[in-house]
């Protein structure tokens, strides 16, 4: 096991409470949820910049944290390389005294070594006599990193390493982190709100919703399944609707109360159907979801004859967006519905003012909200 | 012409400026990450002397240090050493009236520095010893600069407290600031005069030297961001 934590934490009317695993070593886990979710509070209880309340934080068998046997490791024992959103570069050094700066208590040669193989793997040459003031933000992003595994850390933690970078330095420079991340022995946790990056860098994902994590996800499953709203929304679930009632409280598979119905059919109070999905339905469902890019839409109501899920809605607005179109359609229950497909497929339907909506069982999601969600 | 009231000054204001130096920092320091109420009541009293009169803070001094108080005796007793009416007694008055503007200067900086800056220091391995002395001090140098050339300023041109704890004795205790007043008031305007004169270089060339500090640090800054822009 690489890294376990669960950890709480009150700060005024906030209140944190995550656990998660990095279960094989050379894990990248995503905190993944919208900012002021507590994922760069949690970043910092790891990192022992700050102290949760209680519970644990254990990285390779040895405990960073554990508010019952009252052990506290100092920032400096932990070995947890901490990149930081604006990279907290010294500006009082040169590129090659900051990356120098991470290998503490090397001798003097074996620092130069260090930072001059640090300075060939990041492609940093010629940049050296720098200061952070003169770099791009790119360069500094790579110097930061670079300053970070000259102190050969057993643990990585990325906070929005990207939120300080305009877009078109993003790519290149995520590609670059992807090999840094690949090639790293140790566990990352990676701190993020985009979806995208995630999915591009990631291997599990955990959303924390509200300061509270969620079970740990791959992020296969985040994308094609999530089962809670928080889940859904940050995954890019465009269309969710609060549920009437789920009767099946009482269904039984395998005679265990309880459990996980397989399919039923979701009254969905929002949008005014009832829609049916082949998807599991926990007992405690609160929600559904649909995603704007799955549903298919007929304006003649006998091509979408036979199919399930039949949606009548009316065209609201139709908003020509970068490279898809976008329709809002009102419901039946009067909420609005999010349909999104390439320019070209919508063409043949612009004018249309009624549409059937239909959606496959298969794309129906059975969502658990949290208690303010309801 | 006798040059001792210029020596003793600027003798009696470079010290008061390293005690100044390393009081104001230290104080600053734990004030900027103190609690708020702590911070609240420190602050107070650590800026009181820049808006008592001279001569009170020159009252409450000689209660303390006169020869028949508390702490004059002690030194007295133990030392042998008189704490007033010789020429470090001015020390004493210049280091409490000028030590106010270098707190409030290095308090400012200290409270502006990136905690994350120390943070990351704190994750790389680094002594609260190194993040203060290598990170935090190098970035706040400049307020803490111009702090220390102000309070020097402050200390050359101190006169109420001095004039009671020392009075004027030519040749022991006579700064620039009480030769002025003596002078004047023996009717010597001639020699009260070259004093003046003297005191105004001074105070421009420290001012000039503070001004010199900022611009050249803004400068560095600028031609920094220039290059960076133009790469």
């Amino acid at each position: 096991m690489s890294l376990s934590v669960d950890i709480r934490k009150r700060l005024g009317s906030f209140s944190l409470d995550v656990s998660f695993e990095v279960a094989d070593g050379r894990e990248i886990l995503a905190l993944l949820g919208p900012s002021g979710c507590g994922k760069s509070l949690t970043l910092k209880c790891i990192a022992g910049v700050l102290a949760p309340d209680e519970g644990r934080i254990v990285l390779n068998g040895r405990t960073l944290f554990d508010s019952e046997a009252r052990v506290n490791l100092p920032p400096q024992r932990r070995r947890v390389g901490y990149l930081f959103q604006q990279y907290a570069l010294f500006p009082n050094m040169t590129v090659a005294g900051n990356i120098g700066a991470g290998a503490v208590g090397a001798s003097r040669e074996e620092r130069a070594r260090r930072v001059a193989e640090q300075v060939r793997a990041f492609r940093l040459e010629g940049l050296e006599r720098l200061r952070p003031a003169q770099l791009s933000g790119g360069q500094q992003q790579r110097v930061a990193l670079a300053r970070i595994l000259a102190g050969d850390p057993e643990l990585i933690l990325l906070d929005e390493p990207f939120s300080a970078l305009d877009g078109h330095l993003r790519w290149e420079l995520e590609m670059m982190l992807a090999d840094v991340l690949r090639a790293f022995p140790g566990g990352a946790v990676y701190v993020s709100h985009n979806r995208d990056e995630v999915y591009r860098l990631c291997d599990t994902v955990c959303v924390v919703d509200r300061g509270r994590s969620e079970e740990k996800l791959t992020i296969a499953q985040l994308f094609s399944t999530p089962t809670t709203l928080a889940a859904a929304l940050i995954s890019g679930c465009k269309n969710v609707s609060r549920l009437d009632s789920w009767p099946g409280a009482s269904c039984q598979v395998d005679n265990r109360p309880g459990a996980n119905c397989q399919g039923g059919v979701l009254a969905c109070r929002d949008w005014g159907v009832s829609l049916t999905t082949s998807l599991p339905v926990p007992p405690n469902v609160t929600h559904a979801g649909l995603r704007a890019h799955y549903l298919r839409v007929f304006a003649d109501p006998a091509n979408a004859a036979g199919l399930p899920n039949q949606i009548p809605c009316t065209v609201e607005r139709v908003i020509d967006s970068t490279f898809s179109t976008i329709v809002m359609l009102a419901t039946p229950g009067g909420a609005l519905l999010r349909y999104e497909c390439e320019k070209d497929a919508w063409a043949p339907l612009a004018g249309a003012r009624e549409l059937v909506v239909t959606a496959d069982p298969s794309i129906v999601m059975p969502l658990v909200g949290g208690e303010a969600d309801a | 012409m006798d040059w001792y009231p210029l020596i003793n000054s600027l003798r009696i204001a470079a010290v008061a400026t390293v005690v100044v130096f390393f009081a104001g920092v230290w104080l600053a320091n734990l004030v900027a990450r103190a609690p708020r109420a702590v911070k609240g009541v420190l602050d107070v009293v650590l800026t009181l002397p820049l808006v008592l009169p001279p001569t009170v803070v020159g009252y409450l001094l000689l209660i303390l240090l006169g020869p028949r108080r508390p702490l004059g005796a002690l030194a007295a007793e133990l030392l042998d050493v008189r704490l007033t009416m010789v020429w470090y007694a001015a020390v004493f008055a210049t280091v409490v009236v000028s030590f106010p503007l270098m707190y409030r200067t290095a308090r400012g900086a200290f409270e502006s520095f990136d905690e994350t800056l120390a943070d990351a220091a704190r994750t790389l391995g680094h002594s609260e010893r190194w993040v203060f002395w290598r990170v935090k001090m190098p970035c706040c140098a400049q307020g803490i600069v111009a702090g220390a050339v102000l309070a020097f300023a402050r200390a050359l041109g101190e006169y109420g407290a001095t004039s009671m704890l020392c009075g004027y004795t030519p040749g022991s205790t006579a700064t620039v600031a009480t030769t002025v007043y003596q002078l004047w008031r023996t009717g010597d305007d001639a020699g009260a005069l070259t004093w003046v004169l003297v005191n105004l270089a001074i105070s421009a060339v420290v001012l000039l030297a503070l001004n010199w500090f900022e611009a050249y640090g803004r400068g560095a800054g600028t031609a920094r961001a220039r290059r960076t822009v133009a790469r």
